[in-house]
């Protein structure tokens, strides 16, 4: 058996191991401060934004953690087993103390929470454009995302499928494309977002958080890219066995080479569905001419 | 080191005054024989021994559960890993999610509060013996329903089973119907043991012990009673829609039918939500109870810490859409969701100063399950705070659905009611089988948890906020997902190990001679602890009488001002299954014996002189019956053959209704 010395002193070596470790995991994130935070990039608002509010968050939950986690790791040392110490004061509370740090509590996640508030909405609507929008607030939630007044913006529908992404784009001539959406810089894109069978969610982590793909629901979500590239996300909602290979793009090129690709986009969707009436057209005749020799017959 | 030994060193208690305890005499006037063996465990509907089942299977699940999730981290280890396809990838995620919330973590707390709530508040059983039997065999045959499904297809829509993926047109397999009859079978026994607990809670308890001086275990295990029966029949009710989508052609959540995916959402959240405090709050109450008795100081701010779990309880069913921010639920929804989630971590942040309050100033000794205690804050801090950043909605839309939630779902489940769980087995395994589990071992154990653990599920928060999502099988090297993936995987299986240590440690102490085990080994401070270890199938010689929140403490810190710190035997003390049964077994106090079971025991003779018998429930097979019934008509949905459906179907309903038969006969005769 351990002589009480040495108790002592296995404890004291288990607890600054504690101690470590938790410095350590408190220590990391300056470590990695480029993955502490979530991802933005492409200079996208919402992102951004998100960004920014989670930063505030994280600053002001690092020093109650630390404080926290400190003052338990003190007082596990501080307040260990010695031999032949009187048995402590049976202190049964404090209310005053108590009552202090839930107001305190309290406070904080208040403070938190009209944060949060504030910036909730620039995250979720779209951008004014530097108009004023007058009772935009009340239509926010609704399936028509308000195009801002003033500014460029582009409304492009999202549909979520098993397991790839399809975009459909307004204006005459149908325009869409799968897998990667090709958008212009410097405008506001809207996006309205829906699925054709189960639920998925269409997120590009470094331009805008998650917007679920519900089947009956149309939700919407923003973003402006400042920066011409290519951005990525997986879908983010569990849609099947190859839910991890749907991922979805989005490219953003200048709005010249913007125009450029939907005017090629356009043709080729053109001569597609040309050649595809023609070969449809051919079968029909086919059958036709089948159907003809079995009622000769 | 023996317990003598322990207190010796610990210098606190006479150890001669345990031996100095006499114990009455106790005469067994069974008119029937009570059954032995396997049989005798099957039958029981002794709490002791119904809870001691619950632990077991619950920890057979659990292992289960676990290697589900090493298996998992074998293919997230690398990248574009190809052990296992989407499919198999999809199925344990469903296994393990599933196995541990529903066949883990929520039985495993109602284990121990089988056990321990009629000790706690010195009663002789739980209110409703046989219900309780009942609520052990429907967990277990739920079990047995679920993993039916690894026969044919296993669930593949995770543990949240959304709507429409789980829908015939998607998932026609049998695994999700396995699935609805595991929550129908553990959701009716979670809902039978709630109102059990409840009605004991509210009606046993002895003379002396309001409400004011119930252990906070009691306590928790009461919020997690009313949670269970307010939330369980929202999931009921889905799940039946669900069952009634896939096989009867209704469309409650088929969109292309005028049904709503949103509104299983909506049913699935109103249930899952509090079900994290359910799974939370006994843990909370575990820790509460083992803090003071190793800081060798009473629980800092009592009220403070049983009101905050109330406050916890009713907040718990304001929260449910923060799980559904990303759905679009619009910016007055979102608001008001995240305020209140927000407001919920004032409750919880009062718990854990009140805890290191309670320490504070203590004597503090680091035995295993005080490390496992002091593990569940450090680490609950943790889960808690990133439960903050998770309440807000923009955050939210970032964080939520990867690997961020993963982390903290971990940090509170894990290292919040695990830990809690781990605290209270090293805690109460000498009340229940008479043994210590070895402390060395136990020091192991801890520390490899404590680095398994962290290393497996910290740097989770960093794949979340890169992008990673969760639930996906498989991602492309470039992501810069690998480096975190591979140590995650490899803290997994230091956390596989610290399990396989805690195998071996009660294996160890089953095996080990056998010691005698005083009464109160750790010195606490609660009923429990002033009855023999193992506790005789009655529980208490004498009822107790109690005049404060530590009776066994009185001796050394007597009440300032109020009653004299004295437990007597209290009048014959009456539960719902003490009117007299002649099939039961009665257990007699011997006369003329000494009643001073503790120290500070005053026996009332005159009651014993009367003939004062007391009544144990009778053994039965019935509510197994019952439940077996229950099963054989959950195999005849799921199984298609017709033969096997009708034979299953007929002979289900048959077991059913011999069982009740044969209940109520056994009860009225």
């Amino acid at each position: 058996m351990a002589s009480p010395c040495q108790i002592d002193r296995r404890h004291l070596a288990a607890l600054l191991a504690l101690g470590a470790l938790l410095g350590l995991l408190a220590a990391a994130p300056a470590a990695f401060a480029d993955i502490l935070t979530p991802e933005d990039g492409g200079g996208s608002p919402p992102a951004e934004r998100t960004d920014v509010l989670y930063e505030i968050t994280l600053w002001m939950a690092l020093p109650i953690f630390l404080l926290v986690e400190g003052v338990l790791i003190y007082s596990l040392v501080k307040h260990r087993f010695r031999r032949g110490a009187p048995e402590p004061a049976q202190v049964r509370g404090n209310t005053r103390l108590e009552i202090g740090w839930t107001v305190g509590a309290a406070a904080i996640l208040v403070v938190l929470t009209v944060i949060t508030l504030a910036f909730l909405p620039g995250i979720r609507d779209p951008e004014a454009g530097g108009a004023q929008r007058a009772g935009a607030v009340a239509v926010a939630a609704t399936d028509q995302p308000d195009v801002p007044p003033g500014g460029p913006s582009l409304n492009v529908r999202v549909v979520g499928q098993q397991y790839i992404w399809r975009y459909d784009y307004p204006g005459p001539g149908r325009l869409f494309a799968y897998h990667r959406m090709v958008v212009p810089t410097d405008t506001t894109i809207t996006l309205d977002i829906t699925s054709q069978d189960v639920q998925h969610s269409f997120w590009i982590p470094e331009l805008f958080g998650k917007a679920d793909a519900v089947p009956g629901h149309i939700n919407d979500m923003w973003f402006k890219v400042t920066e011409e590239g290519v951005y990525r996300g997986n879908c983010a909602e569990l849609c099947g066995e190859n839910h991890a290979q749907m991922i979805g793009e989005v490219e953003a090129m200048s709005p010249d080479r913007y125009r450029a690709w939907a005017d090629r986009q356009r043709s080729d969707i053109r001569t597609a569905a040309r050649a595809l009436a023609d070969q449809r057209r051919r079968m029909q005749a086919q059958q036709g001419a089948g159907e003809g020799s079995l009622l000769r017959q | 080191m023996s317990t003598a030994e322990y207190r010796a060193q610990e210098g606190t208690i006479d150890p001669g005054r345990i031996a100095e305890r006499a114990r009455p005499q106790i005469v067994e006037r069974g008119l029937r024989a009570r059954p032995g063996g396997w049989l005798g465990w099957i039958t029981s509907t002794d709490h002791k021994k119904i809870g001691v089942m619950y632990l077991i299977a619950t920890f057979m699940f659990f292992v289960v559960g676990g290697v589900e999730a090493l298996m998992m981290r074998l293919q997230l280890g690398a990248a574009q890993n190809t052990i296992m396809d989407g499919q198999t990838y999809n199925a344990l995620v469903s296994l393990h999610g599933t196995t541990m919330v529903f066949l883990f973590v929520v039985p495993v707390l109602a284990g121990f509060g089988n056990y321990l709530v009629p000790l706690m508040i010195g009663a002789r059983d739980m209110a409703f013996p046989r219900l309780n039997a009942l609520s052990l065999w429907l967990f277990v045959f739920g079990g047995i329903v679920f993993y039916t499904s690894l026969f044919f297809t296993p669930p593949e829509a995770g543990w949240t089973s959304y709507a429409p993926l789980s829908d015939d047109a998607f998932l026609p397999t049998g695994g999700i119907d396995a699935w609805i009859f595991l929550v129908h079978l553990t959701g009716l026994s979670s809902l039978i043991g709630a109102i059990n607990f409840v009605a004991t809670i509210h009606n046993m308890r002895p003379k002396g012990m309001g409400f004011g001086r119930m252990p906070l275990f009691v306590w928790t295990i009461l919020i997690y009673a009313y949670l269970l029966i307010l939330a369980l029949p929202a999931i009921a009710a889905a799940v039946t829609m669900l069952l009634t989508d896939r096989h009867f052609g209704t469309g409650f959540f088929d969109p292309t039918a005028g049904g709503d995916p949103l509104l299983w959402q909506h049913l699935f959240w109103f249930f899952g939500h509090p079900e994290v405090y359910i799974l939370i709050l006994p843990a909370m109450g575990i820790v509460s109870e083992v803090l003071p008795v190793f800081s060798r100081k009473p629980i800092f701010g009592y009220s403070f810490i049983a009101y905050s779990g109330v406050a916890i309880g009713f907040l718990s069913f304001t929260v449910w859409a923060h799980h559904m921010f990303a759905t679009g639920l619009g910016d007055f929804a979102n608001g008001a969701f995240a305020t209140g989630s927000f407001l919920i971590g004032v409750p919880t942040g009062v718990k854990i100063f009140n805890w290191i309050g309670t320490m504070w100033g203590g004597s503090l000794r680091f035995k295993t399950a005080m490390l496992f205690a002091v593990g569940f804050i450090a680490m609950f801090i943790i889960g808690g705070i990133s439960g903050v950043s998770l309440a807000s909605p923009p955050v939210d839309f970032q964080q939520t659905d990867t690997y961020y939630v993963v982390a903290h779902i971990h940090y509170v489940l894990f290292g919040g009611a695990i830990m809690g769980m781990f605290a209270g087995m090293y805690y109460w395994w000498p009340k229940m089988f008479g043994r210590f589990l070895d402390e060395g071992l136990g020091k192991v154990h801890f520390w490899l948890t404590m680095v398994g653990f962290n290393l497996a599920f910290f740097p989770m928060h960093w794949l979340g906020t890169e992008g990673m999502p969760r639930r996906i099988y498989t991602y492309f090297p470039d992501m810069g997902w690998n480096f975190w993936n591979m140590m995650s995987s490899v803290g997994a299986y230091i956390l596989g190990i610290s399990v396989m240590v805690l195998v071996g440690n009660m294996i160890y102490a089953y095996r080990r001679p056998r010691e005698e085990m005083p009464d109160n080994p750790w010195d606490a401070a609660t009923l429990e602890w002033a009855t023999t270890s193992p506790p005789p199938a009655h529980n208490f010689d004498a009822v107790p009488v109690v005049y404060s929140r530590y009776p066994l403490w009185e001796d050394r810190h007597p009440v300032e001002g109020g009653q004299p710190a004295v437990i007597a035997a209290a009048a014959p003390h009456t539960s719902i299954d003490e009117r007299s049964h002649p099939a039961d077994t009665q257990v007699a106090v011997g006369e003329g014996e000494s009643n001073a079971h503790l120290a500070t025991v005053e026996a009332d003779h005159g009651e014993h002189e009367a003939g004062h018998a007391f009544h144990l429930p009778a053994p039965t097979i019935f509510p197994m019956i019952l439940a077996f019934g229950l099963l054989l008509i959950a195999f005849a949905l799921l199984f298609s053959p017709p033969i096997l459906k009708v034979t299953f179907l007929i002979t289900g309903v048959i077991y059913f209704v011999v069982a009740i038969y044969g209940w109520v006969k056994q009860i009225s005769e």
